[in-house]
């Protein structure tokens, strides 16, 4: 089983952005990094001056690199840029809009996790055109997430394992309109909540964290305890989404969980030091609300 | 002259449709294939013939919304939705799915297929995918874009384009929004549902209504205030940078103001939202819509009466259209 580390979705300060992914390259256990500004193109400058020396010293870290692309693609500028991302060479793209696919022409790619890939005659679909690996999306149950992975042998099925889990994408930005501001001009307000603005109900149950224009689970993925299955089902690899925390010590409680050189119980109590005060959920892949945790079944890792 | 296509969810409300003048009518399977999936709506096969059958002899079309996400290993049931719509003599199918896209495509090349709004295709490129993959005619853009935006995609779009001007109003991106089944359990991309009715419970005490989904508390609402139906994205949440609607406020689309400026984006067709209301609902608002379009043919004021009954809330926005928020 792979371990695989997500993008960045907040907006973090560049050169902590640049040197977390430094120590990822150094520290963390995982065999894939996907990286890029998914979430808002705004961003995307930011990033790109310290975009080079993160691939750099990821790829000579051993990792294999993902340039993901964005998952809204609407105005003229996102189109260029996605196009051109489509284009690179010599660095795997991850699809998260379908506006790349024409532009990959049957060229190898990764899908993630924003495209939808609910059954197997689509996965097969992406499969013939050069999908490589594809991150299925997070709310599929685990019977659907078997089926596909039979149906691709030869594709490498990602889960979405561990982070708040992404549940909407918008072209209107919530934190500009929270801070009453328009989103041409929204002073990147987004980047006062590196972990997400959490959103609560108005009886103060937790419920979602805001990110600019996409929205999250205020629960954090955590299918630690169902890797086992997981494996048995054919997924190759888990999907690690950064959060403002330990994410080496999340790497390394996942691949020591992998490994058997920890039990899950033991995991489960590392990862909420990790991230502590977030509740953890695998309802989507139990078939269940979104929010719920259901413990390790029997037969996991 | 822009199309004027217009919901039904039962026989009853196609033949108000036509009556009310209609040039197209989407409907669905009475299952989980279309994203109207609610108890006692929709159409049978017998159904589906014979509605058809009425709108070719009165000059309308049929357009079949085939438009979940087909379930793993239960792909056959969308795949005979599809022979289904097409035996029957459907003028296109609303697909959302790009496997089911490749297999109508394959299997019934001479089919008209229409890009979903699930399919979530936003810009020129994505919409070219679809019509070089699978010769999709039309794309039905999303609730997402403005006016300019919608001119600038037609002008540049491989197939025809066709708008929302009325009802409900997604303010997430249709088809990628997993907000409902975090809650609930269920989607609109797996089981044609969001804010499920089966999940909603109101609560009644002295100070007022509590709305809840899934037992997540999506509003709350004074004595005196009309409690609206908990659409997730529409309640009312707290944050440390203040509560109130985060999302957007409870407000339907309505662009009847808008119509001069679809048609001159270059604009296919008009599509109003709500296969799950009833009949005097599509009665009237297709007749509004048939009325406005008329006036804007003719270059007279359009006679804008209210459709206020029938908007969420009681409560109109221009949605999107007018990027007031840019």
């Amino acid at each position: 089983m792979q371990l695989s580390l997500g993008p960045v979705l907040y907006n973090w300060a560049p050169e902590r952005w640049r040197d977390f992914y430094f120590r990822i390259a150094d520290e963390a256990p995982v065999d894939v990094v996907s990286v890029g500004e998914i979430v808002c193109s705004k961003r995307s400058p930011f990033f790109a001056p310290h975009l080079p020396a993160v691939v750099e010293r990821l790829q000579n870290a051993g990792k294999q690199v993902l340039l993901g692309s964005l998952i809204l693609v609407s105005l003229r500028r996102e189109r260029r840029q996605t196009e051109e991302l489509a284009a690179a060479e010599g660095v795997l793209v991850e699809v998260n809009d379908l506006t790349c696919l024409r532009v990959l022409a049957g060229r190898p790619h990764a899908i993630g996790p924003f495209v939808n890939i609910y059954n197997e005659a689509s996965a097969a679909f992406h499969a013939a055109r050069g999908a490589r690996r594809i991150c299925l999306p997070p709310e599929l149950p685990l019977a659907s997430v078997a089926t596909i992975a039979r149906a691709v042998p030869d594709v490498t099925i990602e889960l979405f394992a561990f982070g708040r889990v992404p549940l909407a994408i918008s072209a209107r930005c919530y934190h500009a309109r929270l801070h009453k501001l328009a989103k041409d001009n929204c002073r990147f307000v987004c980047e006062k909540d590196p972990d997400g603005l959490l959103l609560n109900t108005l009886e103060q149950q937790d419920f979602l964290a805001v990110n600019g224009v996409q929205t999250l689970s205020h629960s954090c993925a955590n299918l630690l305890g169902d890797a086992g299955i997981l494996r048995e089902s054919n997924v190759g690899s888990l999907r690690l989404s950064p959060q403002d925390c330990d994410m080496v010590a999340v790497a390394r409680t996942f691949r020591d969980v992998l490994d058997g050189r920890h039990d899950v119980a033991g995991g489960h109590r590392r990862l909420a030091a990790a991230y502590p005060g977030v509740p953890f959920s695998n309802g989507f892949l139990w078939a269940e609300p979104g929010h719920v945790y259901r413990g390790a079944r029997p037969g996991a890792a | 002259m822009m199309e004027l296509i217009c919901p039904a969810g039962t026989p009853a409300a196609l033949k108000s449709a036509i009556d009310a003048g209609a040039d197209a009518i989407y409907c669905g399977f009475n299952d989980e294939t279309n994203a109207r999936n609610f108890p006692g709506l929709n159409f049978s096969r017998d159904e589906l013939r014979k509605g058809i059958a009425l709108a070719h002899a009165r000059g309308a079309k049929i357009l079949v919304a085939i438009n979940t996400f087909p379930r793993a290993s239960a792909v056959e049931i969308w795949q005979r939705a599809v022979d289904d719509a097409v035996s029957a003599g459907a003028d296109a199918l609303i697909l959302a799915d790009i496997g089911l896209m490749d297999y109508a495509a394959r299997r019934h090349p001479n089919q008209r297929l229409h890009v979903s709004v699930q399919a979530a295709a936003a810009n020129p490129d994505a919409i070219a995918f679809y019509a070089e993959t699978f010769g999709a005619r039309r794309v039905v853009l999303p609730r997402v874009l403005s006016v300019p935006e919608i001119a600038e995609i037609t002008r540049e779009s491989a197939c025809e384009t066709e708008v929302f001007v009325f009802g409900g109003l997604c303010v997430m991106a249709e088809g990628r929004c997993s907000l409902s089944s975090y809650a609930t359990g269920k989607s609109p991309n797996m089981q044609g549902v969001c804010s499920p009715p089966s999940h909603v419970a109101y609560e009644q005490t002295t100070e007022g209504t509590t709305s809840r989904l899934g037992g997540f508390t999506i509003n709350r609402f004074g004595a005196s205030e009309p409690a609206g139906y908990p659409t997730l994205c529409k309640g009312r949440f707290s944050t440390a940078q203040g509560a109130g609607y985060i999302f957007e406020d409870p407000v339907s689309l309505d662009a009847t103001t808008l119509l001069k400026g679809l048609r001159d984006a270059g604009v296919t067709a008009l599509k109003i939202e709500g296969r799950q209301r009833g009949r005097a609902y599509v009665e009237s608002v297709v007749r509004h819509f048939r009325h406005a379009l008329a006036a804007l043919g003719s270059g007279s004021e359009a006679d804008i009466a209210s459709l206020k009954p029938f908007t969420e809330g009681q409560a109109s926005t221009l949605g999107a259209y007018r990027k007031t928020w840019r």
